[in-house]
């Protein structure tokens, strides 16, 4: 194996690994609600979210040739920078899933892969315009839209059944709900399991193993929508416990209300050529559910933390994609990647390792919101 | 309209937004509603002494609902094999 057949290897099984991240931590997009609510059981909708993120995966192969396209200039980019960028991206989200913060796969990517190339090639490298209007407007607006089209789906919805019994509505919307989700999971497939393999694109294309606006290769669509549909599997607790139990105590009405929500806006905004962050959108309906409902607690403070890391995961990830770059390239060609990757998967261990101690579990996911992530825990038989 | 943000595409995400994302789960309230019979006071006695039954007219509007919303997820599926 030769030097560059090396660092190849490891910038796709960095991109692997990130997908699979951006899996897990994407289960709760579109299964948080579902799960809180009791429409399905917490392991049957993971492996739902799982398999529909897989099928989602080939419904569409108009995979662009770079997620970056229109962001940085993609003839200055090169496996390293890529490298560097998926470092960044893998780093935001584990540390935000740590934490049980629902934020942005795809603005940690971004923003990796902007600090990467800022690093490398300097500012004139970066299309701002194009981060502006296609990334930071998107993000801001999408919230509000998808919470708006949730409260106001919530009103209508808890409005049109008030003279329905109690137990036909909560059955009724429960069936409604894995609708709705499923929807959520199939489009999250599409649209997310793309970005890895624009990325892998890109990067072998840099390395020039694939022509210049060259396709996806088949292998690399199917390891992308094999490693997101894993991770999805795998389902990431902290975040669909922060998502469906802290955010907003959470009905069968107003998760579907949400979920449809959800779909509708990422769906039409592909439709227009955004790719949104469907965290952002999932996030966004789930709190629209909660003031279309009168009387529903909604924690703002919750909100407000989950805010504050959105409009850090583009600085954060940039940063850190910046420092890996600097860091690889110091060292120099294939072994300061390798030791990078080194440091990287140190990183993700330690995170797990922490996390395990005061884990988030299919078994706990849904005990009572008290203030903290990881539910106390409850006497034996009490939980569940 | 301007380069920073396509005001024409945001107003149409707005309302097809509000029309399939609050509208669709609102005609499956409707259609919830009347699958399950009436629930006042004065009914509730009623439908202890006979068996509560769902009116024909009930059920065809059920039906036309759910017909819909199902219309609607195969409309969403297309758009997302033709369009991303």
């Amino acid at each position: 194996m030769s030097s560059n057949d090396l660092l190849m290897t490891l910038v796709v099984v960095t991109a692997l690994s990130f997908d699979f991240t951006n899996g897990f931590h994407d289960t709760g997009n579109a299964m948080a609600t579902s799960i809180a609510t009791g429409a399905l059981p917490p392991r049957v909708a993971v492996a739902l979210s799982g398999a529909l993120n897989l099928v989602g995966a080939f419904l569409s192969f108009s995979v662009a040739a770079t997620i970056a396209g229109g962001l940085v200039q993609s003839h200055l980019v090169t496996p390293t920078v890529v490298f560097a960028g998926l470092v960044g991206g893998i780093l935001w989200n584990l540390a935000t899933w740590y934490f049980g913060i629902p934020s942005s796969s795809s603005h940690a990517l971004i923003g990796g892969v902007i600090g990467s190339t800022l690093a490398a090639a300097g500012g004139h490298a970066v299309l701002w315009h194009g981060v502006v209007s296609k990334v930071i407007l998107p993000a801001v607006l999408s919230p509000v839209i998808a919470g708006a089209i949730a409260a106001f789906g919530t009103y209508l919805v808890y409005r049109l059944t008030r003279g329905v019994a109690q137990g036909v509505r909560t059955r009724g919307f429960r069936v409604g709900q894995i609708g709705s989700a499923s929807m959520v999971s199939l489009a999250h497939g599409t649209n997310d399991a793309q970005k890895t393999m624009g990325v892998i694109t890109l990067a072998l294309i840099a390395n020039g193993s694939l022509a210049a606006g060259h396709k996806a290769p088949a292998w690399v669509i199917v390891s992308c929508a094999l490693a997101i549909s894993l991770g999805t599997y795998v389902g990431g607790w902290r975040v669909i416990r922060a998502l469906g139990k802290g955010l907003v105590e959470i009905d069968s009405p107003q998760g579907m209300a949400a979920e449809s929500a959800s779909a509708a806006t990422i769906l039409l905004s592909s439709s227009f050529g955004y790719s949104l962050s469907t965290t952002h959108v999932a996030t966004g309906s789930i709190l629209g559910s909660g003031v279309g409902r009168r009387g529903a607690e909604v924690r703002w403070s919750v909100a407000g933390r989950m805010a504050t890391a959105w409009v850090l995961t583009l600085p954060a990830a940039g940063l850190v994609g910046a420092l890996a770059y600097e860091a690889a390239h110091g060292i120099g060609g294939t072994a300061g990647v390798a030791v990078i990757f080194v440091v990287l998967v140190a990183c993700g261990l330690g995170l797990y390792l922490n996390s395990r101690r005061a884990p988030v579990t299919a078994g706990n996911v849904n005990d009572e919101w008290t203030g903290s992530l990881a539910p106390t825990p409850a006497p034996v038989g009490a939980a569940a | 309209m301007n380069s920073w943000i396509n005001l024409t595409a945001l107003w149409k995400i707005v309302v097809v937004g509000l029309l399939a994302g609050a509208g669709l789960p609102a005609l499956f309230a409707v259609g919830l509603r009347a699958l399950s019979p009436a629930r006042t006071a004065e009914s509730e006695r009623a439908q202890r002494s006979r068996s509560a039954a769902t009116s024909p007219v009930g059920v065809t509007t059920a039906v036309l609902c759910f017909a819909v919303v199902l219309a609607a997820i195969g409309w969403g599926i297309y758009s997302i094999v033709n369009h991303s």
